[in-house]
């Protein structure tokens, strides 16, 4: 490249510097996450070893063998995947259809449901538990895996993103596609879906990691936790129990940040795009 | 595709109509039309009508009574709010904790992403550092607190190094209430910037090349450059970045709970937990409920606060 040509050797000298210093910054950022997978490979009993190394007197991987033995944390798994899983899947259908039909439908009420469903964005979390405690009590849904999954899987936020997306597609490819008999639902199955893939899939994965790592309702709703519990509440009943065997505590953590960490990694090229365009996930 | 965003909504686009711009009334397709758009949409409606519209109205209603969890509903009136304003003696320490939390938060996230975008911004390897800074913003709360729940036991690594670098015997973190809260704010700062980090970046990498062509030109550099002609290019971002970030600090809850439970005493109780631990704890749903109106008040109004200040500031021209 011609400016790399032009460079002169201060400003590479400088580039250099910039980036060794960046990834100092890097790896101090992340040391609590290493320092997190180090204490989960040592021996009990040199967790506060002074001055603090990372290494042990040796690596047992035998302390994440211990976490599932201590505590059904293959169960906190299995169940925050089927949660956080079939959680996705209402609110990525739920979502799909209701965009189609605020984007591409014509049909009394449209617009004015719709400033419904954005005005519904502004309520937090914490004002709908209350009553919403209540009504999982009426529907007998208490200690439920169904408690979890549907009061959180309708929300105004997937339907607005998909539906940008739907009103993207051209008027005419419609139009051409009544034409030639296609109905409402052909329509949407073959033309819309495929068209907002990008978008599906970018919803899809922080829905999942929101599913996944939430807190606050589970703690409220799931009384069962051996039975019911997802990973986050699973880590908070196994460190009450076992709160001073800090390397099981650190081998639970750490396993609890794999799943979320292999979506990241897939989910990584998309990431700019999904958050700068729409501000999804993270909380 | 069109890249749909949040902080710029497109303009309301009429209905789409057939070719000739004619509107057919109630002729037979179109009211096919109408039934399957109540199809389509039907899921949505009635799921958000029964888990959204549904409670934010008996949260209402909740408000005014004495609602215990097991037993019969009696109408209070505004004594659940004169209650926590008046005699809770945990109220109002937990309003000022989620604010002192909120006005340290805020500021501090917003300045380590800004400054790191624009650090990773010049890097070939961005893509990449992004990624890294992002890993605590989407990894479980519960997980992340607890690890630095480690880091900051009497004995345990941000002590010893604070003693062997700076020579500072480190007080105990999370035990100490002239720390806690900062802890909480640290460990917060940590595991949540990542997330405004990639709003900024994007907004660096879609400032227009000719006006910051034009800034060079006209000798605008460092400082100067960053204050009059990026920071101004990238207000949408920033005004978008510390609206989210703002309402997300005033609903603080997962982190305060597992590293210091509220404590010592009530030096790091916030609104949410006021609000959990009344309810179910207390189980007073009534008083709950109060408190989480409060805690949507405030949220109404910092968003308020923003959109009205956004004109003093926010540049959509560009």
């Amino acid at each position: 490249m011609t400016i790399d040509a032009k460079t002169s050797t201060p400003r590479r000298l400088k580039r250099i510097v910039s980036h060794v210093l960046l990834a100092a910054v890097a790896l101090l950022f992340l040391y609590p996450l290493i320092f997190a997978v180090a204490t989960a490979l040592k021996p009990p009993g040199e967790t506060f070893a002074s001055p603090p190394s990372l290494i042990g007197s040796d690596v047992r991987w035998q302390n994440f063998a211990d976490v599932f033995t201590y505590v059904p944390f293959h169960r906190y798994i299995l169940n925050g995947l089927f949660v956080a899983g079939a959680g996705t899947l209402v609110v990525l259908a739920a979502s799909a259809m209701s965009a189609y039909a605020f984007a591409s439908l014509r049909w009394k009420g449209r617009d004015s449901l719709f400033l419904v469903f954005l005005a519904t964005l502004m309520v937090p979390q914490e004002v709908l538990v209350v009553p919403m405690f209540l009504l999982m009590r009426e529907f007998g849904w208490v200690d439920s895996y169904a408690s979890l999954i549907f009061p959180w899987a309708f929300t105004a936020f997937g339907t607005f993103l998909l539906r940008q997306f739907f009103r993207a597609v051209p008027y005419e490819l419609h139009e051409a596609a009544r034409m030639d008999g296609a109905g409402p639902i052909r329509i949407f199955l073959r033309i819309m879906l495929p068209m907002a893939k990008p978008a599906l899939g970018v919803l899809a994965v922080f829905t999942f990691i929101n599913f996944w790592n939430s807190f606050l309702w589970p703690l409220i709703m799931i009384n069962d936790v051996s039975e019911r519990g997802t990973v986050p509440l699973g880590m908070q009943l196994f460190f009450g129990q076992n709160g001073n065997q800090w390397h099981l505590v650190m081998a639970a953590a750490v396993v609890s940040v794999v799943p979320t960490l292999l979506l990241l990694i897939a989910l990584q090229k998309h990431l700019v795009k999904g958050i700068a365009t729409a501000g999804l996930g993270g909380r | 595709m069109a890249t749909p965003s949040l902080t710029t909504p497109a303009p309301p686009r009429p209905a789409p109509r057939g070719p000739a711009g004619k509107r057919r009334r109630k002729s037979p397709g179109r009211r096919a039309e109408q039934w399957s758009a109540f199809g389509f949409a039907g899921p949505s409606v009635i799921g958000l009508g029964l888990f959204t519209l549904f409670p934010v109205a008996m949260a209402v209603v909740m408000s005014l009574f004495n609602w215990p969890m097991l037993g019969d509903p009696t109408f209070l009136g505004l004594d659940n709010f004169k209650y926590l304003f008046g005699e809770d003696p945990n109220f109002g320490v937990a309003l000022r904790n989620t604010f002192i939390f909120t006005g340290l938060y805020v500021p501090l996230n917003i300045i380590v992403a800004l400054a790191l975008a624009f650090w990773i911004n010049n890097s070939r390897y961005a893509q990449l550092w992004r990624v890294l800074f992002f890993i605590p913003a989407i990894t479980p709360m519960v997980a992340n607190a607890v690890i630095w729940k480690l880091l900051l036991q009497p004995d345990g690594t941000f002590a010893y190094y604070l003693d062997s670098i700076f020579g500072i015997s480190a007080p105990n973190f999370l035990a100490d209430g002239r720390t806690a809260l900062l802890s909480v704010v640290a460990m917060s700062v940590w595991q949540g910037f990542g997330y405004n980090l990639i709003v900024f970046s994007a907004a660096i990498n879609e400032m227009p090349a000719n006006v910051l062509e034009a800034a060079r030109l006209d000798g605008a550099t460092g400082l100067r450059k960053f204050w009059s002609v990026q920071l101004p290019l990238m207000s949408p971002a920033m005004f978008f970045a510390t609206t989210m970030t703002l309402i997300t600090s005033m609903q603080v809850f997962t982190q305060p709970y597992i590293l210091t439970a509220g404590g010592p005493g009530n030096a790091t109780e916030t609104l949410v937990m006021n609000v959990y631990q009344a309810g179910f704890q207390s189980r007073d749903l009534g008083l709950a409920a109060s408190g989480a109106w409060i805690l949507f008040a405030i949220i109404l109004l910092i968003t308020a606060g923003q959109f009205l200040g956004q004109k003093k500031w926010v540049h959509y021209d560009h």
